[in-house]
């Protein structure tokens, strides 16, 4: 919408040329100025700027829809109402049906905890078919730190789904449907997906795996500061092609290390800094997702993977549809599975804390700690 | 930030030509059409708005279309002022009135409520912000679901617009809190009906989703669009009585490059805001996204968008953590004290914190 033809909407062929004699061609021309530059720009009167403005945004703007129309819609067009089961029944039940359709959910953990399992997990799942709760379609996967494992795909597949593995040429089939890809750089990533509008489409393509988005950029060797900026662009694009192409996009996302002084206060809580300076000295081996505020922003869903007093969690940190809860999971041949499908509700910033298996098992002080 | 120009005084007698080219320059005319008026003589309001369109015209070398435009410019500005000193106090006791007479939106946080004088007010621009995860799109679909409360429950009867930037809108949950809406109206009316016979609720959650208009907006350009269109649209469908942007920040964070040119232009689309909110009586309400900020020689955490558009908004609503409590700070309000709330999330939506009654307060 942004870059419509002005000279195709329809207004006043006067006015029209006015703006193309100027250089204005799209909507995106003419509304990335105020009302005021455009008429000291044009040579025109405010009436006539104000009148073509509200043309030039009325044919710009975006449909509506009542929140109504868009339930309806989700029921009866898409598979359990938008969502991909991830075959985790609390999981799944939290988070109304699975991963959601249309917006990014991110997985974020240290290493070694399970984020590329349950990628793969979520891929095999993808792939199936709809009468064994898969979207019978395609799956793109970004490996950039090469963890992918077609050996591993297969074994989780033979475990959850025997009665489809082992029928003759299936596990061809359903491996056939992943399609895999290893970006060595930031630009050949750019390159990778802005090619995935179409294909997706055309391929049936029901799910987008990015493991990890972090890689991409830690990989480039710069400055912190730069990485929101470089972000930006992908950031938008992954969430209008989410939203295009009606899809699941999970990415996963690795962890850093809490500085000492990091920012978590607003000025006005100046009252309490001393005692939260106290409190950062005890949790040195705190960890948060890297990437940053911005990013964090970025996604809708955002589920955290950590180990504690020797646990595997998985805890939902950010999601519109549900509290906070933690499930307490291990890893077998099947892959990902749920120790309790009961939830354990947490409170306060705590969720978006991570702990590490080893600082954990190491100090019992943080054991007791929740 | 630029001024349109509305002079609020009577004009002042010529003294400097520059003076003069500042009065000419202040209405909203043409470059060209300012020049003519300039060499014809024309350099002051009063001026202008003492001759006839013909005579403007023939002098200025304009058509007579143009000149009548000029003199009702020139006579709007000049009678807001003269309006402004005869009725200045009574207009501020009507605004009085006003503003005790409009409703307010409720959070549905009795406690949130309390430090907002109510609730969300109409006519204002309200700023919610916080970091992710703290509720931000939470409390959009609560107030896009409390604006419908039927008037005798004691809300607005209103409808909702929700511009989603970021897709965080998800229907599901807007059914979950909508559902717990009419449990708690059904239960109001229950007890209401011991004492008035008051008419039965009708509404359904189904109700609830028709009256939320939505638009998904996947730029900056198509929010700027939007909001210019708003207007129209809000003409056209009756009883709109809140706008939820959810996030005004997104767009503008990630694809605007010029940032002057972003300043600008966040200006002008606040002032349509405002200006919506004050002519429908309408809330609207803008979710904001947190970004660092070096100040006094530490980070500290701020509200995006930077200092130019802290000033944009009426009311600045501030979520953060407390310990392992939500909690949300009036951080800006002309009419409204400092103060803080605890709150929380449940699956029936927005609600008290339960330890509310007990809870020390440490601001």
């Amino acid at each position: 919408m942004a870059n419509k033809l002005i000279g195709e909407m329809g207004l006043h062929t006067k006015i029209s040329n006015i703006f193309a004699a100027r250089n204005i061609i799209t909507a995106k021309d003419a509304l990335s100025m105020t009302e005021f530059e455009l008429m000291e720009l044009l040579d025109v009167g405010m009436k006539e700027i104000r009148s073509a403005i509200s043309f030039i945004s009325e044919a710009t703007s975006p449909p509506c829809q009542s929140a109504r129309s868009l339930l309806e819609k989700k029921v009866e067009n898409e598979h359990l109402s938008g969502h991909l089961p991830t075959h985790l029944k609390g999981l799944d039940d939290t988070l109304c049906g699975g991963i959601p359709f249309g917006v990014l959910t991110e997985l974020v953990g240290p290493p070694g905890i399970g984020k590329s399992q349950f990628c793969m997990k979520l891929a095999l799942s993808a792939s199936f078919p709809v009468a064994y709760g898969g979207l019978d379609g395609r799956v793109i996967y970004i490996d950039v730190e090469s963890k992918f494992s077609s050996r591993r795909v297969i074994e989780m597949g033979l475990e959850s789904f025997p009665e489809v593995f082992h029928l003759k040429g299936m596990a061809q089939e359903m491996a056939g449907r992943i399609l895999v890809l290893r970006p060595t750089s930031l630009a050949n990533f750019t390159e990778s997906i802005q090619e995935l509008k179409n294909s997706i489409l055309q391929n049936q393509v029901k799910l987008l795996v990015i493991d990890s988005m972090t890689a991409l950029l830690s990989g480039e060797n710069k400055p912190g500061a730069q990485r929101q900026p470089q972000l930006g662009w992908h950031i938008s694009f992954l969430k209008s092609l989410a939203e295009f192409s009606r899809i699941p996009i999970v990415v996963t996302n690795q962890v850093r290390s809490q500085n000492r002084d990091e920012t978590s206060q607003y000025s006005f809580q100046a009252k309490v800094k001393d005692e939260f300076k106290d409190n950062t000295k005890t949790y040195d081996s705190h960890l948060v997702a890297a990437l940053g505020i911005n990013w964090a922003h970025a996604v809708t869903i955002r589920l955290v993977l950590e180990a504690k007093s020797g646990q595997r969690i998985i805890k939902v940190a950010k999601s519109p549809m549900s509290p906070p809860l933690a499930f307490p999971f291990h890893i077998t041949s099947a892959g990902i599975s749920l120790l309790s499908d009961n939830g354990t509700e947490l409170k306060g910033p705590g969720i978006n804390t991570i702990h590490a298996r080893g600082h954990s098992d190491m100090i019992n002080f943080h054991g007791d700690c929740s | 930030m630029i001024s349109f120009g509305r002079r609020k005084s009577p004009a002042i007698e010529e003294t400097s030509l520059a003076t003069s080219v500042m009065e000419a320059w202040r209405l909203p005319l043409s470059p060209s059409i300012r020049g003519k008026l300039i060499s014809a003589g024309y350099t002051c309001l009063s001026s202008i708005a003492s001759v006839s369109s013909s005579d403007l015209a023939r002098d200025a070398n304009i058509t007579e279309e143009e000149a009548f435009e000029i003199l009702k410019l020139a006579n709007q500005s000049c009678c807001n002022g003269s309006r402004s000193l005869i009725n200045g106090a009574k207009n501020a006791w009507d605004m009085l009135h006003e503003e005790e007479s409009l409703p307010r939106i409720t959070t549905s946080c009795s406690d949130l409520d309390n430090i907002l004088g109510g609730g969300i007010s109409c006519r204002d621009v309200t700023e919610i912000g916080g970091v992710p995860g703290i509720g931000k799109t939470q409390i959009g679909i609560q107030l896009s679901v409390n604006v419908q409360i039927p008037r005798e429950c004691g809300g607005l009867g209103g409808k909702a617009i929700y511009i989603d930037t970021e897709g965080s809108f998800m229907v599901e949950r807007a059914l979950q809190i909508a559902e717990a809406c009419v449990e708690d109206m059904e239960e109001y009316t229950g007890y209401m009906h011991k004492h008035f016979q008051a008419n039965q609720v009708q509404m359904k959650p189904e109700d609830i989703l028709e009256n939320i208009f939505y638009f998904r907006v996947c730029s900056y350009t198509e929010q700027i669009a939007l909001v210019n269109h708003l207007e129209k649209f809000i003409s056209e469908n009756k009883d709109v009585k809140v706008v939820i942007v959810d996030s005004i920040t997104f767009h503008f964070r990630q694809d605007y490059d010029d940032l002057a040119q972003r300043t600008r232009v966040l200006s002008e689309m606040a002032l349509k805001f405002m200006k919506l909110a004050k002519k429908f009586s309408l809330a609207v309400v803008l979710l904001n996204q947190v970004t660092t900020k070096f100040s006094e020689g530490s980070f500290q955490l701020a509200l995006a968008l930077g200092d130019s558009w802290s000033h944009s908004c009426t009311n600045r609503v501030i979520l953060y953590w407390n310990g392992d409590e939500r909690y949300a700070y009036i951080d800006k309000s002309p009419s409204l004290p400092s103060a803080s709330a605890s709150y929380t999330v449940t699956s029936r939506g927005l609600r008290n914190s339960s330890s509310s009654s007990k809870r020390v307060k440490m601001m």
